[in-house]
């Protein structure tokens, strides 16, 4: 996650965006630098079968949020007291295992359960998955 | 210059833009826009699977590596990844459309003084906003020294101070979230002026 703290620091545009105006350099387009792989999105790239957060047994599915260096600690926060309705303090807790051990298991029941909490956390632009919890 | 979010003293959220920040704001709801936004049915689409959403014929995850990350896979099984991406992507591109239209629509209808009703589409579109940058100067967790000391010639460069920007900005607002509820202190939030 983005880890920077910056409530107090002011980031100045350069001034040749003003020359720029209404123009961001496209980012839209497709990439041309085809060294530009987002981590492959790489599911198996974490050990499975080891969950962090047991949230409860007997639930077979769990949505899983990974970590990505662009999202805000704040922000992940947020959302999961937002969606999840979950305190101040467990949806810190999640959101630095999200940080610290790059996953972090916030929800379980079933499949279609997750499907819907997995749907909502890539609307929030989380990066998230299901799968079963074994 | 910029202010960030602001909260006045009646709770209501407001950003202050100049004209540079109010056309920055446009031309990056509108790229994310470009990016999200649903392919058209093709005109031999099952009516019934069309107007629900679902997308035609088979569907993986974005070659665009920005595209992929806005859109991720929901299953680890490309199988699985692929069925539940075929009926539910549609929706997730509506999403981010709508969250990108409202910003749009908010900003095109204040002056320099814009009147932040839809908070959620704000913190959603510049969630998108700074994945799709982000992805495409290839950020990670220890280079922003690195693109911050870019020559100005670089094209990274550019899209870097505008990705630092719009993180200035989201973090100004989700401040103004609730502070109590949230647990930021109140002299995190800066207070507008209430007119």
């Amino acid at each position: 996650m983005d880890w920077r703290v910056r409530s107090r620091s002011i980031p100045q545009l350069p001034s040749s965006m003003g020359a720029a105006y209404g123009g961001v350099a496209a980012f839209a387009g497709s990439c041309e630098t085809e060294a530009v792989v987002y981590a492959s999105i790489p599911v198996e790239a974490a050990p499975q079968g080891q969950v962090d957060e047991v949230v409860e047994t007997q639930r077979p599915w769990i949505t899983i949020v990974w970590n990505d260096p662009i999202n805000l600690m704040s922000y992940v926060t947020y959302v999961f007291m937002t969606y999840f309705h979950f305190s101040r303090e467990k949806a810190e807790k999640l959101m630095n295992d999200v940080h610290h051990e790059g996953r972090a298991v916030v929800s379980s029941g079933t499949r279609e359960e997750m499907e819907r909490d997995v749907s909502a956390m890539h609307s929030y632009g989380l990066w998230a998955t299901l799968q079963r919890d074994d | 210059m910029t202010y960030g979010f602001q909260r006045t003293a009646t709770g209501r959220v407001v950003l202050r833009v100049d004209q540079v920040e109010r056309g920055l704001l446009m031309s990056v709801a509108r790229q994310v826009m470009d990016l999200v936004q649903p392919a058209e049915a093709s005109p031999d689409q099952d009516p019934l699977a069309a107007q629900l959403g679902w997308v035609d014929g088979d569907v993986g995850i974005s070659d665009d590596p920005a595209v992929a990350r806005l859109l991720p896979d929901a299953y680890d099984d490309p199988d699985d990844a692929r069925e539940f991406r075929r009926f539910t992507e549609n929706d997730l591109r509506q999403s981010k459309m709508q969250h990108a239209m409202t910003v749009v629509e908010e900003i095109e209808r204040s002056g320099e003084k814009v009147a932040v009703t839809s908070t959620d589409s704000w913190l959603g579109l510049l969630s998108d906003a700074r994945i799709a940058i982000g992805t495409r100067i290839q950020i990670s967790e220890d280079n922003h020294e690195e693109l911050a000391g870019l020559p100005d010639d670089d094209p990274r460069s550019g899209l870097f101070h505008v990705y630092d920007w719009l993180t200035f900005l989201q973090e100004s607002l989700v401040r103004c979230m609730d502070p109590a509820l949230y647990g930021f202190s109140d002299d995190d939030v800066p207070v507008a002026e209430e007119e």
